[in-house]
């Protein structure tokens, strides 16, 4: 169980029960004992090749053999046709950026990372991506600049995913 | 099909509401309805309860807001469509009702996000898109989704951030009108300007608060909507369509020479085609709309997407005041969810308390006259977007019966 604050542990203690006021409206609260951990598994079988990819520096769409509709993300299966015989074609990375956000208020499994960029680019294949834009200096952003799709190592967990740098 | 009827409306206030659980706060907004209908829970047949959830600890609001609203043991359910659940809530009742189900039910729009703290519920909203590709790895939030779109109306139209800030006064503005408010203080350019970025171009004050609050609405018949109420405000039409989830497949970014939601643009035309209206040059048969505005951003692309100007041009309606009350069309004078507050599952059922309450020409009592909209063309319009274009639902709410 996370912290549960020092002033739930003192209400305990002292009234025997974990209400607490709330600190603007002092309103009563009750803290729940039942913290709840979540993390969340999903299967990969069917794109798995994508991740095989990233590890050999490759990013991978898919194409239906069938109508030639481009993927990315990579799917295994064409709703269109419907088939589900795919050619895995690796991206060549040249892209040009469409738009871009930099996130300085984070989600809280982000807080650990500084301000991030993140741009969607038109790839040369005709799909999009969407990444971070690893780039020195955020002023140097330009519409429709030219952007590299690479894979990149993101530490501090040091997996592999990709993202944009500048051309 | 039978046509269907807004006989009764509630609101409870919008805020942190630290002080009610959330079956005490739909209770709120029901009886608050109840009332205005002068019926009782046991004259109702059925409740959906639109609610996102999520961020606070009940899994089956439904189950607990029936029982709370004296509801047992009519039947119920949930509806889920992220910012538009109560929205997809009323197109469930609707079609229940003009399909001869039932002939009277209660809709409760209801969220109470303030049960979890704010990182986590930027958390659960970032989440909000296609997982994998767009949080996993990236950590998009949600004042980032609609940040990539504001970027690209930026570089494709020379839009400024002082524009988008002129749309934040103009729903603090009415907000301060609007008792059921969340925030009640006007605010200047200058001060929305100086905000500090949530997420590039975005600032603290181009976004909607984080809220607690519900809304409902008693929906009913034909056959018994005149004898509930003298001013049945009839569902004209409803459309109803879902964008892609992963932002970057969306075609707006390359394909079209402006920036919108292709959701919206379908829902809306789905309602035009369906309540017999022309779909280009459409504000002028509207007395009043609400526009899914939880970013200023939102509330420009939606004055295009729904037609009420041409492409590129809804910096010009801004900066001509043209959606103030006495403009070409009166938008979100309620306060919007800018300022009146986002309850995420309330927010559809809220749009349409307001709408109901200004056909009804009864919004300057609650609000003040300053705030009534002159009603000329008896129609009046919510578009609701879940997501960032995700869900998009456009409700056509009429004085006049659709079919006679």
């Amino acid at each position: 169980m996370s912290d549960l604050g020092e002033m739930t542990k003192k209400r305990i203690r002292e009234n025997g029960l974990p209400i607490i006021d709330e600190a603007r409206t002092k309103a009563p609260l009750y803290v729940s004992m039942r913290e709840l951990p979540l993390r969340f598994q999903f299967g990969t079988t069917k794109i798995q090749k994508f991740f095989d990819g990233l590890k050999e520096g490759k990013i991978y769409m898919t194409q239906c053999e069938k109508c030639t509709q481009k993927y990315f993300p990579p799917q295994a299966d064409c709703p269109n046709c419907p088939d589900s015989s795919m050619n895995w074609v690796p991206l060549d990375g040249q892209g040009e950026l469409l738009t871009c956000t930099m996130i300085v208020v984070k989600p809280s499994t982000f807080a650990h990372y500084d301000n991030y960029i993140i741009g969607v680019a038109q790839m040369k294949e005709g799909v999009r991506v969407l990444a971070w834009l690893r780039i020195d200096d955020p002023r140097k952003i330009t519409p429709k600049m030219k952007v590299r799709l690479t894979t990149a190592k993101r530490e501090p967990e040091g997996f592999i995913t990709y993202e944009f740098v500048p051309e | 099909m039978r046509d269907v009827a807004i006989v009764g409306v509630g609101h409870s206030k919008f805020s942190n509401r630290f002080d009610v659980r959330i079956d005490e706060l739909a209770w709120e907004s029901a009886k608050d309805a109840l009332k205005d209908a002068n019926l009782s829970a046991k004259d109702l047949e059925f409740l959906i309860v639109g609610c996102t959830g999520g961020w606070s600890a009940e899994s089956l609001p439904a189950v607990i807001c029936s029982e709370y609203c004296g509801m047992l043991p009519k039947g119920s359910m949930r509806v889920e469509a992220a910012c538009a659940t109560s929205s997809a809530a009323v197109a469930v009742a609707y079609n229940f009702i003009a399909s001869g189900y039932v002939d009277l039910m209660l809709v409760v729009g209801v969220e109470k996000m303030f049960e979890s703290p704010n990182p986590v519920q930027i958390e659960l909203i970032g989440r909000a898109g296609n997982y994998f590709w767009e949080f996993e790895n990236f950590g998009l939030t949600f004042p980032g989704y609609y940040a990539l779109h504001a970027t690209s109306y930026m570089w494709k139209h020379g839009l400024k951030e002082e524009d988008l800030a002129e749309i934040a006064v103009k729903n603090h503005h009415y907000a301060s009108m609007n008792p059921k408010a969340q925030f009640r203080k006007e605010i200047t350019a200058d001060l929305a300007m100086q905000s500090r970025y949530v997420a590039w171009p975005l600032k603290l004050f181009d976004c909607c608060p984080l809220t607690d609050g519900s809304a409902s609405l008693i929906l009913a018949s034909e056959s018994i909507a005149k004898k509930i109420t003298d001013t049945p405000i009839w569902i004209s039409a409803i459309g109803a369509s879902t964008g892609t989830g992963n932002l970057s497949k969306r075609d707006m970014f390359t394909k079209l020479e402006y920036s919108g939601l292709e959701s919206a643009v379908e829902a809306g035309q789905q309602a035009y085609k369906r309540a017999g209206i022309d779909p280009k040059n459409t504000a002028k048969h509207f007395d009043v709309a609400s526009v899914h505005d939880c970013f200023t951003i939102a509330e420009l692309m939606a004055y295009e997407d729904l037609g009420f100007c041409r492409r590129g041009e809804g910096v010009k309606l801004i900066r001509e005041k043209q959606t103030y009350n006495g403009g070409l069309i009166p938008v979100n004078i309620d306060g919007g969810l800018k300022a009146k507050g986002h309850p995420i599952g309330a927010t559809g059922c809220s749009m349409m308390y307001s709408l109901t309450k200004q056909l009804r020409q009864e919004y300057g009592k609650l609000a003040g006259k300053a705030a009534q909209a002159t009603i000329k063309n008896g129609r009046a319009l919510a578009h609701n977007i879940g997501g960032t274009g995700h869900y998009a639902y456009v409700t056509i709410l009429s004085l006049e019966k659709p079919h006679t």
